[in-house]
């Protein structure tokens, strides 16, 4: 007997999904998240769901987990000390970036960016120089280098990252000053440009390289622990991690290139919405997952995301594969304000974020959130208990809100309902961003929505796309949880080949994908995945001699044989006419070529829920008076742990659980299908 | 003289209500369809200008050419009063004539395409796009001659033209064209590309129609045109004080020796109406740096100006039009008389902002912001590469974001939106030079509460021989600050030979041959500052110091007193603010670094470049107001602004 086990430590819950391999039948589990120490809560979780399914945690080959680390230290600002060396006069090559100011015409005005990730203060420059086609301009100044790399002595700096001008086409200077600086600080881990991302444009290729470096030794250290932790109390398992792309990565790789795990968390939310999907028999759907401070959106299609060639987290944008997650800065936290100037209600982008958070929490917070604004419309009762322990007070809820009906000459109720209304709208405009915006119409997609404000959102935002089903999983934990154990571990290889096709020698393409193909692959054999299992894919970045921007084409091995090179320059026309309504009669050149292996996909079949007789009535523990459309009416409380399948529960209704509140409206009912999702529509 | 549009349909628009949501869905989608172009655009362009810098315009109006997404001015309705021909299904139009499109381009170098949206036989909408062509002929290039005195000297001027009739591309007439530019396959490439993104402009439109019903989608268009109306008119009437209030501010120089040009308005409100008349500016140039302002295109710059400010929730589209006024006497420098020159007019350009600015700032002092960067310094470098093809490389350069009362004015960066810098890897992988130095110059902004962006140096070392044009302003005038806040420095090109001897370059330069190893360090200038220096945060201070870009002498400005580590002595400061605080007194709205008088007296010594002389104005500016030569004297010596 064989399982694989997916985690997902939230912030207050860790969640646990285990997959019997021979059968296909899933458990789950939920513990008590440890927050000084994550895999106290996972071990935990392993020893509950272990014994609560008569399993030896022995028998637990691989472990699958999201995580968040990553992106946290982005977000926060709570990364490695990082100390970069650029080449002379590039000191201020993150300061400066692209010189781009986002927004329209004027957008400069409201416009202030963040520090770089590397301070400039840790920031020094080598005296050397690599010209454009590989020669060494200027020799290293190894003298220099060394008197100016005391700075990160003093400093204390934890990570080094090396980013020299032109190291795409010659990475000597950096591994010079790589050795030199392992010499100096044997204790710092290096990072070095090309290496992480050898590609052309100075400015990403450093900024991916900090960002590794960044999130390194938080992450190295997580991972190293959890590994430790697991090996302790299971013996030999594998862990893998969550990618951002979707695919998982061994434990060693991911500790190595962390910046391919900014979107671990959002991939495991999207890969987990896809299964679950699947099991209630939707295959389109909009992923619609809000939480506290933000929001992350993404588009399915047939059961699959669109992966974009680059990662955005904050304000950091990153060469790296990810899931197509558009994150937007809003969430239960943020505050409602209203200028002076134009007396128009505004929601966000402010936050009162976990401390002081919404006033309803009697942490300190004061000022009017979205929270505290479902909170006094009786969205959100106070016997929803946010995890078992967080009081919520609607008087102070209403306290804080009246300053908006103050300020704008509303009632009490308006006001709130005003702020929900206008949150709405722009949770509607980030479910734009990934639907009406790529040409898609939402209606032919279902609303899948989880987090922890999701499900309270997700009648009226589905109201305003008009897709429908909403669908409400069981525990948003377990939704991510099941998506990282129902991924596919997944490697790719790549390096940059700027030739012209017909400059292209075929033997020699023939051999670099072949070695490509074998480093992908050697990640999934030392995960001991059988070559027989492992299916491998190629992709050439190819564009027309001059243009700026590529277009990936896939094509199997098979295809480039019998096809040729043309086939794939075909493909490429066909592309660009697809994509931009026209092609050319010009040159086309590859610029990166790669190879993708993956492992098997799992079956696996979600657990279906007791179908038992009578209604839904059955699961109502209490009523409460709540403000919807301009009037007051009557929801009844459920308690989603009593709800059966083939359950219908009439709007207006509440739905509790122990991490998330479903807010269904009048006129709209929510049925419990098989597997304990509930369906929401509108009532003809 | 009027296009006349030929339709074969003749179902008529029927009005209908559109419920709020299927607005927004509009609104969205139009929005959409402009990103769609934007990308379409950067993705298959070929020079650097478009692809790298981003210098290209979508623009999707209604049937009449109402703007409904875009940002510089909706150029249909200029190309409809003055085209001469039919308009049919298929057709593509082509212009760079600035005087026959109503200065929807400004300069001869952006090539502008309109389509018509047929849906069923019937015109429902314009796709429309220009784009800046890196060259298109004439006596220097890249076209940009800054010593040139009417616009035929500056490369191939396209009436408007259909280059596309009924989906056949007139091929004859694009070859024509193309054999007058000095690369002609990026001119093709971008062309291609610019067609590509209209038709995608267009291909939304008609799936709009499709989806939503043509008499949804029309009517819609309407409904966003008023709610436009509606928001905008809250706005100006919160907003706009009705009393007058006046701004002016300079071009530097005209390339001639002469300057500096006066740009002035004043701007007012009547009613729910905002006027702006520009009276008082100076007569056009006999030189290059006349600028063609579209009234629609500064409409829309004040526009997205006020809700930057006030409110940036609201969508822009042309429905505000009605309320705003704009006057501009023919025969000045911003309505110069054809065929004056234009290719010097991204310094006026660029400096309405600052106008903008500063009438604003004026009126609701709460929300002044400093003089930024208003220009887009070129750089242009062309020559025989090592393997005896020739090249050009043009770019854009940045320099300092203004002070602002919601912070700090970036260091560096672009004050247009969606420019990007040419990464200078690229710059070195296509062209033989080497990029030695990108950097903020530390103290060029201006100090303040919140400080001035600083500018940027570049250093660029040739590695062939070739021929340099530099195209900058701000060199003489100061990038002014306000309410305190201290003015940015001045932009400078220095030449420096592989023999170690230096150059002082004029900021409007064509023909400077270099040879390998000389070197230009082109610094921009700095963002003015925003409030008192004094008050400034010493942690912010701190940090300026820490990272380098502010300089012990810098700090000085904000009263700020370090040790030998850069270290702030506190006690010391403390002391220096307070005497620094009393000597200076009240602080003045504006501090433009001196008056123009001051400015002539300290030029040579302080910019190493002699002082220009007052202006000759174009006889035909001066007839056309009414002027007599004797202005060119009592406009430039003003003693006090």
């Amino acid at each position: 007997m064989s399982y694989r086990l997916g985690v997902d430590v939230g912030g207050t819950f860790t969640d646990l999904f285990l997959i019997d391999e021979s059968s296909g039948a899933a458990v789950t589990a939920k513990v008590p998240s440890t927050p000084e120490d994550p895999s106290v809560g996972v071990l935990n979780g392993i020893a509950k769901v272990c014994r609560e399914n008569n399993i030896a945690p022995g028998a637990v080959s691989h472990v699958m987990h999201g995580t968040t680390v990553a992106t946290n230290a982005v977000l926060t600002g709570e990364g490695a000390r990082v100390g970069l060396v650029v080449s002379r006069g590039y000191r201020q090559i993150l300061h400066l970036a692209r010189s781009w100011v986002p927004g329209g015409l004027g957008a400069w005005i409201l416009f202030n960016k963040s520090r770089p990730m590397a301070p400039l203060k840790w920031t020094v420059e080598a005296q050397e120089r690599i010209g454009a086609d590989g020669e060494v301009v200027q020799p290293l100044d190894t003298e220099s280098l060394r008197r100016e790399l005391a700075v990160f002595g003093a400093a204390g700096v934890e990570a080094i990252t090396v980013a020299l001008f032109n190291a795409y086409t010659n990475g000597s200077h950096e591994r010079l000053v790589r050795d030199i600086i392992q010499r100096e600080f044997p204790h710092i881990a290096v990072s070095i440009s090309s290496e992480t991302v050898p590609e052309l444009q100075e400015y990403e290729r450093t900024i991916t390289t900090v960002a590794n470096s960044f999130v390194k030794p938080v992450v190295s250290r997580y991972i190293r622990n959890l590994q430790a932790s697991l090996e302790r109390q299971m013996g030999a398992v594998k862990l893998n991690i969550l990618r951002s792309d979707g695919g998982l990565a061994s434990a060693d790789m991911a500790a190595e290139y962390p910046v391919n795990l900014l979107m671990s968390g959002p991939a495991g939310g999207v890969s987990g919405a896809v299964w679950i999907a699947r099991q209630a028999g939707f295959e389109d759907i909009i992923t619609f997952d809000m939480g506290g401070t933000s929001t992350d959106v993404a588009l399915v299609q047939q059961g699959l995301a669109q992966v974009r060639r680059e990662t955005t987290v904050g304000d950091v944008c990153v060469r790296a594969s990810s899931v197509d997650v558009r994150t937007v800065g809003a969430g239960g936290g943020s505050i409602a304000h209203v200028p002076q100037l134009t007396k128009a209600l505004r929601v966000g982008p402010k936050s009162a974020g976990a401390v002081p958070g919404p006033a309803a929490y009697n942490k300190g917070g004061e000022l009017p959130t979205v929270t505290d604004a479902n909170v006094a419309l009786g969205y959100l009762p106070a016997s929803a208990r946010l995890g078992g322990d967080m009081q919520i007070s609607r008087e102070a809820a209403c306290a804080a809100v009246q300053q908006i009906a103050d300020a704008m000459g509303l009632p009490l109720m308006d006001a709130a309902e005003g702020i929900v209304r206008i949150v709405n709208e722009n949770m509607f405009g980030a479910l734009r961003l990934v639907s009406i915006e790529q040409g898609y119409d939402p209606r032919d997609f279902a609303l899948m929505a989880f987090g922890g404000a999701g499900p309270l959102h997700a009648n009226a935002v589905g109201k305003l796309l008009g897709s429908w089903p909403v669908i409400v999983p069981r525990g948003p934990g377990v939704l991510c949880a099941s998506g990282d154990a129902t991924t596919r571990v997944r490697d790719e290889a790549s390096r940059t080949y700027i030739k012209l096709f017909a400059a292209i020698d075929s033997a020699e393409l023939h051999s670099l994908l072949d070695e490509l193909h074998q480093r992908a692959a050697a990640t999934l054999d030392a995960d001991g995945i059988a070559r027989s299992e492992q299916q491998v894919s190629y992709q050439f970045d190819v564009r027309y001699a001059g243009q700026a921007l590529e277009i990936s084409v896939d094509f199997t091995l098979q295809e480039l044989d019998s096809g040729g090179l043309a086939a794939i320059a075909d493909k490429f026309d066909q592309l660009h006419e697809q994509f931009y309504t026209f092609k050319l009669d010009a040159d086309k050149e590859i610029v990166n070529i790669r190879a993708i292996v993956e492992g098997k996909a799992a079956v696996v079949n979600a657990s279906e829920l007791e179908r038992l007789p009578g209604d839904a009535s059955r699961a109502v523990y209490a009523e409460e008076n709540i403000y919807v459309n301009g009037s007051q009416s009557v929801a009844k409380i459920y308690d989603r742990g009593k709800l059966c399948s083939g359950d219908r529960i009439a709007g207006a209704a509440i739905v509790t659980e122990m991490d998330s509140t479903t807010l269904i409206l009048p006129d709209h009912a929510g049925e419990i299908d098989r597997i304990g999702n509930i369906l929401i529509r509108p009532v003809e | 003289m009027a296009a006349q549009i030929i339709e074969s349909g003749t179902q008529a628009f029927n009005a209908v209500d559109v419920d709020p949501i299927t607005l927004d869905l509009i609104e969205n989608g139009l929005v959409n369809a402009r990103e769609q172009m934007d990308a379409i655009l950067f993705r298959t362009a070929m020079s650097p200008i478009i692809r790298e810098q981003r210098d290209g315009f979508p623009v999707l109006t209604d049937r009449e050419g109402r703007l409904h997404a875009g940002q510089f001015g909706s150029p249909v309705q200029g190309f409809l009063s003055l085209y001469d021909g039919s308009v049919e299904d298929g057709d593509v139009f082509l212009t760079s004539d600035p005087y026959a499109c109503d200065g929807a381009v400004s300069h001869v170098n952006d090539w502008l395409v309109c389509m018509p949206v047929f849906y069923r036989g019937r015109v429902v909408n314009w796709s429309a796009m220009f784009g800046h062509q890196t060259d298109i002929g004439g006596k220097t290039p890249a076209s940009m001659p800054v010593d040139s005195t009417d616009y035929y000297q500056e490369g191939i001027i396209i009436p408007p033209v259909k280059i596309i009739s009924r989906g056949e591309l007139q091929e004859d007439l694009l070859k024509l064209i193309l054999h007058n530019c000095r690369i002609p396959e990026w001119n093709g490439a971008d062309f291609n590309a610019i067609v590509a993104a209209c038709r995608t402009g267009r291909n939304r439109c008609i799936e709009m129609c499709e989806r939503f019903g043509v008499d949804v989608f029309t009517s819609a268009l309407d409904s966003l045109l008023q709610r436009n109306h509606a928001s905008m008119k809250k706005l100006i009437r919160d907003t706009v004080p009705e009393e007058k209030v006046h701004f002016e501010d300079y071009i530097c120089d005209d390339a001639l020796g002469m300057g500096p040009y006066r740009i002035a308005c004043d701007m007012w409100r009547e009613g729910d109406r905002m006027i702006f008349d520009f009276s008082g500016t100076d007569p056009q140039s006999i030189g290059c740096v006349n600028f063609l302002l579209s009234e629609q295109m500064f409409k829309m710059f004040c526009a997205q100006f006020m809700i930057n400010m006030f409110d940036p929730d609201v969508l822009l589209n042309d429905g505000f039009f009605p309320l705003m006024e704009v006057r501009i006497p023919e025969g000045s420098l911003l309505k110069p008389i054809k065929p004056a020159a234009l290719n010097g007019r991204t310094h006026a350009m660029g400096r309405i902002f600052d106008i903008i600015s500063g009438l604003f700032g004026k009126s609701n002092p709460d929300y002044l912001c400093a003089a930024g960067f208003s220009s887009s310094p070129h750089f242009m470098f062309s020559g025989y590469d090592s393997g005896n093809k020739w090249f050009l490389l043009m770019q854009i350069g940045f320099g300092g974001v203004p002070g602002k009362p919601f912070g700090d004015g970036l260091d560096g960066h672009s004050l247009w939106p969606k420019f990007k810098n040419i990464p200078n890897e690229f710059l070195e992988a296509y062209f033989p030079i080497r990029v030695d130095r990108f950097e903020s110059i530390a103290d060029s902004g201006g100090a303040g509460l919140h400080r001035g962006g600083n500018g940027v140096r570049l250093e660029y070392c040739c590695l062939v021989a070739g021929t340099v044009s530099i195209h900058d302003d701000r060199w003489f005038t100061h990038p002014w600050g306000v309410k305190g806040g201290r003015p940015g420095a001045r932009s400078s090109k220095v030449l420096v030979r592989a023999d170690g001897s230096r150059e002082v370059l004029a900021a409007k330069k064509d023909g400077i041959a270099v040879q390998p190893g000389d070197r230009i360090i082109f610094d921009t200038w700095g963002g003015g500052g925003w409030g008192d220096p004094l008050q400034r945060d010493l942690a912010a201070v701190q940090y300026d110091l820490e990272s380098g870009l502010l300089t012990e002498a810098g700090a000085r400005e904000y009263g700020v007193v370090v040790d030998e580590q850069l270290q702030i002595d506190k006690p010391a400061t403390e002391k220096l603010r307070a005497s620094m605080a009393a000597e200076r007194g009240e602080c003045e709205l504006f501090d433009f670094g001196g008056d123009v008088q001051q400015l002539r007296q300290r030029c040579q010594e302080e910019t190493g470049l002699p002082a220009p002389r007052p202006p000759r104005f174009a006889e035909i500016g001066l007839a056309k107001l009414g002027l007599t030569p004797e202005h060119a004297f009592t406009q430039t010596n003003r003693s006090k602004r």
